[in-house]
């Protein structure tokens, strides 16, 4: 009977959703018995998914190419900090004044807000490059990336707002109902380290950042999106107002980096420019490409793959080779940037739609 | 409404589309001079011409791709300057394209189901109602993917519903577009070069929907290149030449028109 077989698949599915969530959730006591590191890792992880997927929204659904995504991360990122941090209170007396206990903020505004002012910096670039496609499309968004970076080294003179290169410290972990999550959180049976509480943070936000990728995926929008990605003429044709449906892709993309922005200074509790170089769009764009665009499984296999990877060959690359060899031949680093090359090579060649294709290939 | 042609027995019915005077000059080139039509109801209006006559270039007018140097048009009625091209399929004309443009890499389904996109609107067709699946969201999805279905049956694809559009055979690639263009209810489906292409069989198969489709209360317009095609589907034909109409009027008349001969064939060359 169809309608059994039916039931009996969807309850496959909901037990495998239970069993992946109950993995996660177990996952940091499994890597924290070799060190915080290992969650640290997993804490990051769980941004740069969020990240790939909001580029994928712009690169993969709407086919628009953005090689300055790291920009919006960037203004979540310095949006945090600014907000959390000294900065603003030690350089404006009115602020001071103003805000005499300093802008500690909950993390219910912090969310939105980042949201917000990341997708009002995606319209922002949105606008200018409407009427531009495929390699000059990627080469406005390159320099859009660059200026939001070089505004962020440069904006410490005549008015101190960024602090320049040296960055802004001193930024307050994330709190929520009085919890902060700076401290060690002992719940009598277990007591939950700094990094595990983020990691637990940023894996509800992913898992948030997912579900609102597959169901718009899965609307009218998502199909508009999708008809400019394949045909924009054609799309316009059919009464799609792909002005609009392009500056949705923007905004909804951005807004998803400036909340992974947020969540990272917050984590790191320390910005600077040099966090959002050109390198960090490319690796992102890569995440996507790697995974295969469009498609949200891919996406997240893609950011996992080429952020863990990477770091847990820092991790273990040094004591292997001393073990083994008894010295340390290959730097990390040099050996991180040639599996990334590989990798890249190897996936163009082999599965040029990546690793996990479009829906039905 | 002023003059309207006493021949004609239907009293006094409003045209779906109404084109006067309309001029386009690219250049020194004159694509058109003057072209008027006026399409009835029901009709399938035919408009014909050798290469380069300027069909394809009225057709973009229509359909908001050129604007138009002169001309007035009525929509319905409606006084219409189709100056966006993606508000010409809100106002109500659907367009295919005379080299296919399906969007390949999405489902027939989802093909037909973004033809839907423009009679869909409201809050709950926004980002909040797809992230919060609000009982509105869900029910005009059921209603879009219920009517792309039905509409690929009345094309008869159905069964090719989640195949890539870029899958599909020549022919039904065609039918598909001619789908996804009747999912934006159109009041004139505009079809340019259906049967560029196709083999006799598939000829007569688009022939057949478009009597269907005529049958069912649209009214189409068609450009084509296959004259037999359109002398034996349309109402109503006009035929171009150099950017100028040389003939108008019912497909018999129009075929045994010295101009239209002339401009065809081309005049005796004398030895």
């Amino acid at each position: 009977m169809p309608s059994l077989q039916l039931s009996w698949t969807r309850r496959n599915a909901m037990l495998g959703v239970v069993l992946l969530g109950l993995a996660l959730v177990l996952l940091p006591f499994v890597a924290g018995a070799f060190g915080n590191a290992w969650i640290r890792i997993l804490a990051f992880a769980m941004l740069y998914v969020m990240l790939a997927l909001g580029l994928n929204i712009v690169v993969g659904y709407a086919g628009l190419l953005d090689l300055g995504y790291v920009a919006f991360y960037a203004v979540g990122a310095y949006m945090y900090a600014l907000l959390a941090s000294p900065h603003l209170f030690e350089q404006f007396e009115w602020v001071r004044q103003t805000f005499p206990d300093g802008l500690h903020s909950s993390i219910w505004m912090v969310v939105p807000l980042s949201a917000a002012l990341a997708a009002l910096f995606g319209v922002l670039l949105g606008f200018p490059v409407l009427r531009l496609r495929g390699d000059y499309l990627a080469i406005v968004t390159l320099g859009f990336g660059e200026i939001i970076r070089i505004f962020l080294n440069n904006l410490n003179s005549p008015i101190n707002f960024t602090n320049g290169p040296q960055g802004i410290n001193k930024i307050d972990p994330v709190q929520i109902g009085g919890i902060s999550f700076g401290k060690t959180l002992d719940l009598g049976f277990v007591s939950l380290p700094s990094v595990q509480l983020y990691y637990y943070l940023f894996l509800v936000l992913t898992v948030a950042v997912v579900v609102i990728s597959i169901r718009l995926q899965d609307s009218r929008i998502g199909r508009a999106w999708m008809a400019i990605r394949e045909d924009e003429i054609a799309a316009k044709a059919m009464g799609i107002h792909t002005r609009n449906v392009k500056l949705l892709a923007f905004a909804m993309g951005a807004s998803f980096g400036g909340v992974s922005g947020a969540m990272f200074a917050s984590f790191q509790g320390f910005v600077s420019p040099e966090s959002f170089v050109l390198m960090e769009s490319i690796v992102i764009v890569a995440m996507v490409v790697l995974g295969g665009m469009g498609n949200v499984a891919g996406v997240v296999l893609g950011a996992i793959l080429l952020y863990a990877i990477p770091e847990i060959l820092r991790l273990i690359a040094r004591p292997l080779q001393m073990a083994i060899i008894g010295e340390e031949i290959i730097a990390p680093e040099a050996l991180r940037m040639l599996l990334f090359g590989l990798a890249m090579v190897l996936i163009m060649l082999y599965r040029p739609h990546g690793l996990i294709g479009r829906r039905h290939a | 409404m002023p003059e309207t042609p006493s021949s004609h027995s239907k009293a006094m019915e409003t045209p779906i589309l109404k084109a006067s005077g309309v001029s386009k000059r690219f250049g020194g080139l004159t694509a058109l001079d003057g072209v008027s039509i006026a399409i009835e109801p029901g009709q399938i209006y035919g408009l014909i011409g050798p290469n380069g006559a300027g069909k394809t270039t009225f057709f973009n007018v229509i359909t908001g791709l050129y604007t138009p140097d002169t001309g007035e048009f009525l929509l319905n009625g409606v006084p219409y300057t189709p100056t966006a091209v993606h508000r010409v399929a809100e106002a109500g004309i659907a367009r295919t394209f005379q080299n296919i443009r399906l969007f390949a890499e999405m489902t027939a389904l989802e093909n037909v189901m973004v033809g839907r996109h423009v009679r869909t609107h409201g809050l709950h067709a926004g980002v909040m109602g797809a992230v919060f699946r609000t009982a509105a969201f869900k029910a005009s999805e059921a209603a879009i993917k219920e009517r792309a279905h039905a509409l690929l049956k009345y094309v008869g694809i159905d069964r090719y519903a989640r195949s890539l559009a870029r899958t599909l055979s020549y022919g039904d690639q065609r039918r598909l577009e001619i789908a996804r263009a009747l999912a934006t209810e159109p009041l004139l489906l505009a079809l340019d070069e259906p049967a560029a292409g196709m083999n006799a069989t598939e000829k007569n198969g688009l022939r057949d929907l478009l009597r269907q489709i005529q049958a069912d209360g649209k009214t189409i317009l068609l450009i084509e290149h296959d004259v037999k095609l359109v002398m034996g589907l349309c109402d109503r034909v006009t035929v171009l030449d150099y950017g100028k109409v040389i003939a108008q009027g019912l497909p018999s008349a129009v075929q045994s028109n010295a101009a239209v001969i002339e401009a065809y064939l081309g005049t005796q060359a004398h030895a």
